[in-house]
């Protein structure tokens, strides 16, 4: 288990390699660097885990104390690394999906002119995500947190040349930012209270210090939650800070199978996972986190269903997905919601991959629209993105059914009947937009061919009306998406000891709930199966006729454009911010400053107009002065 | 009358640490006749020299002295008549925040003369004159221990600098000339300044009405200052601040700030932004709070207003600048407001948070500085909305600028994180809603260095008739970079050296600013 650091150090080393060597090396070398960084990242995980599993330390949990980062006054926080059950199963996650992702990077973004480049902004993602995950105090947390920020900015924005693109990464760090600060004043006020940011101390110092009384929260473990769930909201895209995870779909693909799927949006999830101690001292706030959870996966879900951009699509997923996980820990079952967690990174970065692999096969084409019958051509890639998107809406046997049954039925368990509705609801949205991803992409007929060529601004997009999809043949393709593909399927069965960190969600003993919730899920994700192969692919007049309805087409046009948060968060914030600052640009403070000297110059002005030089002018004011003088003193 | 001293060491050092930069500075002058590389030697090795002496009053000395108390401790001191019948002497004296600070003012001085080897070209000499004679002018700022001698250093640093912007300095095209730009500068210091003189005379006559010695002595008036009736307090105090905050700058005290940087030689702004502006945070943790400890309390509200009025307002005018150094100018003046926050709460983590803060702010700014000296040596301009995809036309110099806004947006890991979170860690505890008003100056931070790096580097190369390639950095600059990054990541993951060496400085101005802390360490058993 001392091998742990080796984890992060494997990657933090990579990127100063490749970072150094700045495109000076062949694609070959920085493949190698890049992914063999992460792959003996993923190794020493195994040896570590495997060493965890089977000599289990006192208390479930290890400690490896690096050094300590500073110490001022009662404020020592150090750096150290704990490794217990939850971190276990998120470091399995990040360097295990991740080298799979690494691998398949490898191919994809061959030819790039960035590829060095690409591949160290991934490797600082890994070891930063690694210090998230791993790091025994909030400070260190918040370290990894904001590191993977940055490395999800430079990669969002990898392709600089296009401003849209810098745009979007500058999104997506700014709204996570909020965030973040939200959970910096949370830090605040939980080192006033207990003098230190260590989560295992928190958890025992905070408990005496805010006890749950009837069920109400004090109101300082309310208000840190609060803040706290601020951090995890804005990471984890969910209500009111999740518009900048469709925009971060700029990045390449592999980018948002591994960060804006498996990891770094997850980050939110870990958050609460880890400092749950806090949340449950907060009935409050842990309602807010399944609400809010319940009602990103609805919205999420509906604009999934209106997106016609095959990431987007993905990225909307990715968001109501995250909202199951919310909305289990809001009912207290952490430990679905981490099993939730992975499952959804096994099958989220196969979709994603696997979509990456549909869009070279059409030449950077990303409108579903323009493709179909896709089955054809490239019937691996149909095979894993099918097995994915089964995992996604739960179908029995799939790893993705047992964890969303899990997070399912433990909500409605716990009697939380409002939340079990709508994660109900929720999995028949899921059916319906993902199967209609299926039956567009890969069914019906071949739309690129009826369809003229978009020559608009770059001739190497899309396919002509003659080109033929031509699917990858290589090892460095078909590996990751094989073992992702078995893993999305088997990944359901491993079995994490969550129990020795998680506490059980508060269900009454023996209570199984009635026989029917238990098959409910399934029906009706099968219902939404049907549904959208009606719709689909059987009549797809039906919802071509209500895109260009009188009414219905500018209701589409709202839904699709993700109900207007977008707009709104445009006119309340970025425009008044862009006014202001550009109407200042000249400092208005200088202006006042400047009518000191003006005053002066004014006042010289007016003074040398008595010095002109005339004896009659001279004699006059003499003579004047004179006056007034005698006239003083004679009245005084 | 300075009984509370430890007995008076004759540390010549401390003179060697002053006077070299004035020599070296006037032999490089002469050396002008004869060569125009000679200059540049002499002053890179004179100041290497004094930069190494001060590292190894570092290594070698110790500056936990002891228990803190309220009396002010020295490591070094150095003390020698100069004008008896009014009690003025030449006295210098050596903590860890003196020591600290006069190491990172000959580092940048280092920095200062290297990025000046190939911008400077005309008066080479007389350039480095006034760039060393302004060192050494703000080495006397840290170390006088005679509010006259003080006075003396304070008023040294303004002419130097007068003659680096108005004589090396750049005109904007159309715009204000660089002798408007140093006008200005030393109008706003100087007028500063000479109320911050009032102050001090005031002071000294007071002291000369209670005991009847004429005295200019640091440890002299400290105790009469503290013993103020408190409304004279209040009017000294707010004359030392005036004159602080529009070195600091604090906003609306700022606008000579953005024209000086714009306008100066680029070891002009690395001068400004590293050095100079910490020689009004020096002052205020000197002499402004403890001279008057109750009165600053009072006034500690506005302070911290003003604190977050510079934050902000500096942020979000930096957001529209279109001249890269205007724009950096500005961030520095939003940084400044952490320090002030950080001063006026005057708890243990924000203290040090401050000086944590002055360093990496030090080093960040000048090397930011440094890049947009080589970026106009490179496209002639500053403007930013003429650059754009230079990411694409130089290999080095982009992903090291991203570097120094990373530690400017506050990036964990790096020097400037430890200085903010520490400040507003320590902030919290005494004034929340100042620090939570000041904390979203994160996200203004990430918005202006974002904005920064995507007009600078970001989208499609242009052909500005410079060529598809830019002449990378140079060995010798990339060196500078390297050991600046190299610092700032060894204060972000590792303060504790830095820390350690101010700490008893900063606790003793924590103790003297915080009755209820004094009290609980004199109650506290002896260790």
């Amino acid at each position: 288990m001392n091998l742990l650091f080796l984890t992060f150090l494997a990657p933090l080393l990579g990127f100063l390699i490749l970072a150094f060597a700045r495109g000076r090396i062949s694609e070959n070398a920085a493949a190698v660097v890049g992914v063999g960084s992460v792959g003996i990242s993923a190794l020493t995980t195994a040896i570590v885990g495997w060493d965890f599993l089977h000599h289990m330390p006192e208390g479930g949990a290890y400690t490896q104390h690096l050094w300590q980062w500073m110490s001022v006054g009662q404020f020592t926080p150090s750096f150290a690394l704990r490794l217990d059950a939850l971190s276990l199963t998120m470091l399995g996650v990040i360097t295990g999906v991740g080298f799979f992702i690494h691998l398949f990077a490898s191919w994809y973004m061959r030819g790039d002119e960035g590829y060095g480049r690409f591949f160290s902004y991934m490797n600082l993602f890994v070891a930063s995500m690694l210090f998230l995950v791993l790091g025994d105090n909030l400070l260190f947390l918040y370290f990894g947190w904001e590191g993977v920020g940055l490395a999800s900015y430079l990669l969002i924005g990898f392709w600089y040349q296009d401003p849209a693109n810098g745009a979007a990464a500058r999104k997506a760090f700014v709204i996570t930012r909020v965030g973040d600060t939200f959970m910096a004043i949370g830090l605040f006020i939980l080192y006033r209270e207990f003098g230190t940011l260590n989560i295992q101390e928190l958890a025992t110092l905070a408990p005496a210090a805010w006890p749950v009384v009837n069920g109400v929260g004090a109101t300082g473990a309310t208000v840190v939650a609060l803040l706290l769930l601020g951090g995890a909201v804005g990471k984890s895209a969910q209500l009111p800070l999740q518009t900048w995870l469709p925009d971060a779909m700029a990045g390449p693909t592999p980018v948002s199978a591994l960060i804006h799927a498996a990891t770094m949006v997850t980050a939110g999830v870990y958050l609460i996972a880890r400092t749950h101690a806090l949340f449950e001292l907060s009935p409050f706030a842990l309602q807010c986190v399944g609400a809010i959870g319940a009602i990103t996966l609805l919205m999420a879900g509906f604009i999934a269903l209106m997106q016609t951009d095959i990431k987007k699509i993905l990225a909307y997923s990715t968001m109501s997905q995250i909202g199951y996980m919310f909305l289990a820990e809001g009912v207290g079952a952490y430990q679905p919601a981490v099993f939730h967690l992975m499952t959804h990174a096994f099958f989220k970065a196969l979709l994603f991959l696997s979509s990456g692999s549909v869009i070279l096969a059409m030449h950077h084409e990303q409108d579903i629209f323009k493709m179909g019958g896709l089955r054809k051509h490239i019937p691996f890639v149909f095979a894993c993105m099918l097995i994915g998107t089964l995992a996604l809406t739960a179908f029995p046997f799939t790893s993705g059914f047992y964890s969303k049954d899990e997070i399912l039925h433990q909500a409605y368990l716990t009697g939380h009947h409002e939340l079990w509705l709508a994660g109900l609801f929720g999995a028949f949205l899921t059916s319906v937009y993902s199967f209609r991803l299926i039956f567009i992409t890969f069914f019906g007929p071949e739309r690129w061919r009826s369809q003229p060529a978009t020559h608009g601004h770059d001739e190497h997009h899309g396919l002509g009306p003659k080109d033929d999809p031509h699917g990858a043949h290589t090892l460095d393709h078909h590996i990751p998406l094989g073992v992702l593909l078995l893993l999305a399927i088997v990944g359901g069965f491993i079995h994490l000891p969550l129990g020795s960190v998680l506490p059980e969600a508060h269900i009454p003993e023996g209570d199984h709930g009635p026989a029917w919730i238990a098959y409910l899920p399934v029906l009706v994700s099968l219902l939404g199966i049907l549904v959208s192969w009606f719709l689909f692919l059987k009549k797809p007049g039906i919802p071509a006729a209500l895109k260009n309805g009188a009414l219905t087409k500018y209701i589409g046009q709202f839904w699709k454009s993700a109900f207007g948060f977008d707009w709104l968060y445009d006119r309340l914030f970025v425009r008044p911010f862009v006014w202001a600052a550009n109407i200042n640009k000249n400092d208005i403070v200088d202006w006042f400053i400047g009518l000191i000297p003006a005053s002066l110059t004014g006042a010289n002005g007016l003074l040398a107009l008595t010095q002109n030089g005339k004896l009659r002018w001279y004699a006059l004011v003499a003579g004047a002065g004179a006056c007034a003088l005698l006239a003083a003193v004679a009245l005084h | 009358m300075e009984t509370n001293l430890a007995p008076v060491t004759n540390a010549t050092i401390l003179v060697w640490l002053l006077f070299l930069p004035f020599l070296g500075g006037w032999l490089s002058w002469q050396a002008e006749r004869y060569s125009r590389t000679l200059p540049r030697w002499i002053a890179l090795f004179t100041m290497l020299t004094v930069l190494g002496i001060s590292l190894w009053l570092w290594f070698t000395g110790d500056y936990s002295l002891g228990t803190p108390s309220t009396t002010p401790q020295w490591a070094l001191q150095y003390k020698a008549e100069w004008i008896p019948s009014f009690g003025i002497s030449f006295h210098l004296g050596l903590d860890g925040l003196s020591l600290l600070l006069v190491i990172l003012t000959n580092l940048l001085g280092v920095m200062a003369i290297g990025c000046s080897w190939r911008e400077i070209d005309r008066y080479v000499g007389f350039f480095h004159l006034n760039l060393m004679w302004n060192l050494a002018g703000v080495v006397g700022v840290f170390l006088a221990l005679d509010m006259f001698l003080f006075f003396f250093f304070w008023e040294m640093m303004l002419v130097p600098m007068y003659f680096l912007i108005a004589l090396w300095g750049h005109s904007m095209p159309g715009g204000k000339s660089r002798i408007y730009a140093a006008t200005k500068f030393f109008i706003f210091t100087q007028f500063s300044g000479l109320i911050m003189l009032l102050a001090i005379l005031a002071l000294v006559f007071l002291h000369h009405q209670g005991t009847g010695v004429w005295s200019f002595g640091y440890m002299d008036l400290l105790s009469t200052a503290q013993g103020l009736d408190p409304k004279i307090a209040w009017w000294l105090m707010l004359g030392f601040f005036i004159a602080f905050a529009v070195k600091m700058p604090i906003v609306p005290f700022h606008t000579w700030l953005p024209d000086a940087h714009g306008m100066a030689p680029t070891a002009g702004s690395v001068d400004l932004a590293g050095i100079l502006l910490k020689t009004a945070a020096y002052g205020l943790l000197r002499f402004g709070i403890p001279f008057f400890p109750e009165a600053s309390r009072d006034f500690a509200p506005v302070a911290m207003s003003f604190a977050v009025l510079g934050i902000l307002y500096g942020a979000v005018v930096a957001f529209s600048q279109t001249d890269i150094k205007r724009l950096i100018a500005y961030t520095s003046i939003s940084h400044m407001g952490f320090v002030v926050l950080g001063i006026y709460a005057g708890t243990t983590e924000a203290l040090q948070g401050v000086v944590i803060q002055m360093i990496a702010h030090g080093l960040s700014a000048g090397a930011l500085f440094i890049l947009c000296g080589e970026i106009y040596e490179r496209l002639h301009t500053r403007d930013l909305t003429k650059m754009g995809g230079l990411w694409a036309r130089l290999p080095y110099l982009p992903p090291i600028m991203l570097f120094f806004s990373a530690a400017s947006l506050g990036l964990p890991g790096l020097g400037n994180f430890v200085g903010e979170f520490l400040i507003l860690t320590g902030s919290f505890k005494v004034a929340p809603l100042f620090t939570v008003l000041s904390a979203t100056g994160l996200i203004l931070a990430a918005v202006y260095s974002l904005i920064l790096v995507q007009k600078a580097f970001h989208g499609k190369p242009r052909d500005d008739g410079h060529g598809a390639h830019l002449e990378d950095l140079s060995k010798r600059e990339l060196a500078m970079m390297g050991l600046l990054m190299a610092l700032l990541l060894g204060i972000g993951l590792y303060p504790q050296p830095v820390l350690n060496t101010s700490a008893t400085a900063m606790k003793t101005v924590e103790l003297q600013y915080q009755p209820a802390a004094a009290t609980a360490a004199l109650s506290a058993p002896a260790p």
